[in-house]
């Protein structure tokens, strides 16, 4: 339970705000038509046969996502020290030495600078591992292994301040680390009609 | 046409089809220069050059495979490094030529075989399948006209802005392909499912979560565009569209899709295409609001005393514009303008009003109401009920346009901050 710095240690703390964001957009969902108006079915078979079953190979090979509670993280660990490495190699052209500095998207939060970065936008630390996986780095998307993505995440989150140097970030641990900016994120407020929002 | 022309249209002709086109072509491209005015003019045109005869008295081309613009008009998309913008100045009526669509990527546009793609659904349903190309084809399919647009579509801040510059990010398409309701009803979608997430080939493999009840309502997996199959650009071979959503949530490339009971949070709906309101941050804010731009008379026009028709399109991602109304008095009155029938849900409705001007400097604008009543803001508006760090999402302001004693025609820049 030392793994993650104390501030930010609320296991399921974090999934209880997921469930209560969830539960207004499922509510604000049923608002809307969920069956298809536009779509006559009349005569229609009860399916048309087209298509075939995937298989489990199929749907592994393809199914790279990671959610907030963490389903679909993989194997593996990693942490900020080898993430150091991994970053200065790969990723420091274009996010600048301590992921301040740019050219491109800010990472790092720093007292000078009001840019939007993982440390104080980012809603949930999964989404990091998510996205690094898949599309980073820009010149060579998903060229990373699973264990380089975790020594990555590790390395942003600490040096956001949000994990310690030594903090082991796996699927068990990266789910659990509480974003500051997360208490922010509310659904869309906007409906229509006179008022502009 | 016999059948030796129809497979070998150069063959057994005197006069090459090919050499007199190419000809033509070569000499026309040739000659047309842009000034820095922008006005093109024929320079160093050859005396014998076909558009200096007088066309009557010399034979044209003959059919042929695929057709040209005219060397006279080249409308050009705008690009930067992530995107590229419709011409909107350039256009006419309410679709925009495939080729003039606007682009946003996150990865570059793929290389995919048709042959070879497969679309992916699983998760909550009955069925996980994979369906190829040739089977989403053989689904009963649908067709409807719409625009796409980006959710960072506003510019501003200078006088010398044309409507592309400023909110070139929309452009609409006639669009085919097989509803999602077709698809989730095939594989037996779960029915709590409530959220699924959209997944591109492309090399960001870019995601996005959408309730279900979107894609049951009229979310659609497209293959064609305006009466040919997808430009690359555009998600060739097939793309997610959703009519009236920011454009990032048309997943193109679409290779898979992942049905849900909640959403997956992705880079995309999180740290992008989110924006800051009061002191919260707004999230799955899908619904592009009502908007309208004047297109004509725009910077860089000049104008002349009398009558102008003021001209421009506006747009609901809510449903049909009720109406629009243009302002010719810097925004002290404003009066109703002529809308082009037909009038369609979620989709760019061209409207045009008849403006006598006497010449003198004014400010012209145009503001969309759409049939849910909402009548589309000021930036001050705007600002006021977001707060002052609202960011460049779904900002969809009234635009203004300084009509100079002179005739010459500027945006009234403004300024987000």
């Amino acid at each position: 339970m030392n793994i993650l710095r104390n501030a930010y240690l609320r296991p399921f703390g974090g999934c209880r705000l997921l469930l209560c964001f969830t539960l207004s957009l499922l509510l604000w969902g049923c608002n809307e038509k969920t069956t298809a108006d536009a779509l006559e079915t009349k005569g229609w078979p009860e399916q048309f046969g087209l298509g075939k079953p995937a298989t489990e190979q199929q749907v592994a090979a393809w199914d790279i996502d990671v959610r907030p509670d963490g389903k679909g993280l993989p194997a593996g660990a990693g942490t900020a020290v080898q993430g150091r490495a991994i970053y200065a190699a790969k990723c420091a052209s274009c996010h600048g030495n301590t992921g301040v500095e740019g050219p491109f998207n800010h990472l790092v939060s720093s007292d000078t600078s009001k840019a939007k970065t993982i440390g104080n936008y980012w809603p949930y630390a999964t989404t990091l591992f998510d996205y690094v996986r898949r599309a980073m780095p820009f010149n060579a998307p998903g060229s990373l292994t699973n264990a380089e993505v975790y020594h990555l995440t590790a390395y942003l989150l600490h040096a956001n301040g949000l994990v310690d140097s030594t903090s082991v970030m796996d699927a068990q641990t990266l789910p659990k680390v509480v974003m500051p900016a997360q208490q922010l994120f509310v659904p869309d407020n906007r409906t229509g009609g006179a008022q502009i929002r | 046409m016999n059948d030796v022309s129809k497979n070998q249209p150069n063959k057994g002709r005197k006069l090459s089809r090919r050499h007199l086109l190419g000809g033509m072509a070569a000499t026309a491209a040739a000659v047309l220069l842009k000034q820095s005015s922008g006005q093109v003019i024929q320079a160093g045109l050859a005396k014998d050059s076909l558009l200096l005869q007088d066309p009557t008295k010399v034979l044209g081309p003959l059919p042929s495979q695929l057709g040209d613009r005219s060397p006279f008009e080249q409308p050009v998309r705008k690009p930067s490094d992530t995107s590229s913008r419709t011409p909107l100045q350039d256009l006419y009526g309410t679709i925009t030529p495939s080729d003039l669509h606007f682009e946003r990527h996150h990865g570059g546009i793929p290389a995919i075989d048709p042959h070879k793609y497969e679309l992916l659904i699983h998760g909550m349903v009955e069925r996980p399948t994979v369906f190829t190309l040739a089977d989403l084809k053989r689904f009963p399919s649908f067709s409807r006209i719409f625009f796409l647009e980006c959710s960072g579509n506003f510019r501003s801040g200078k006088e010398q802005l044309t409507p592309q510059d400023i909110c070139g990010l929309t452009s609409q398409s006639e669009w085919t392909g097989v509803m999602l309701a077709t698809l989730f009803r095939e594989v037996g979608i779960h029915p709590k499912a409530s959220w699924f997430l959209a997944e591109g080939s492309d090399a960001a493999v870019m995601t996005r979560s959408i309730p279900v009840s979107k894609g049951m309502e009229d979310g659609m997996i497209a293959f064609a565009q305006n009466g040919e199959a997808l430009r690359p650009a555009q998600g060739y071979p097939a793309r997610l569209v959703l009519p009236g959503w920011e454009g990032n949530t048309n997943v193109k490339w679409i290779r898979r899709i992942e049905v849900s009971d909640q959403p997956f949070m992705t880079r995309e709906e999180t740290s992008k295409y989110t924006e800051q309101v009061g002191d919260k941050v707004r999230q799955f804010s899908f619904v592009m609001d009502a908007r309208s731009v004047i297109t004509f008379p725009t910077f860089p026009a000049v104008v002349h005393k009398g009558w102008i028709e003021i001209r421009g399109i506006a747009w609901s991602g809510r449903g049909k514009i009720a109406r629009v109304e243009v302002s010719t008095d810097a925004g002290k009155s404003w009066q109703p303008a002529q809308l082009q029938e037909p009038v369609l849900d979620k989709a760019h409705t061209a409207f045009r009003y008849l403006w006598q001007w006497d010449g003198k400097a004014t400010e012209i604008m145009s503001r969309a109401v759409d049939d849910t009543g909402y009548t589309q803001p000021t930036l001050e508006q705007l600002k006021e009920a977001r707060g002052a760090n609202m960011g460049g999402y779904h900002v969809n302001s009234i635009i203004s346009w300084q009509i100079k004693g002179d005739g010459s025609v500027l945006l009234r820049p403004e300024n987000i901050r």
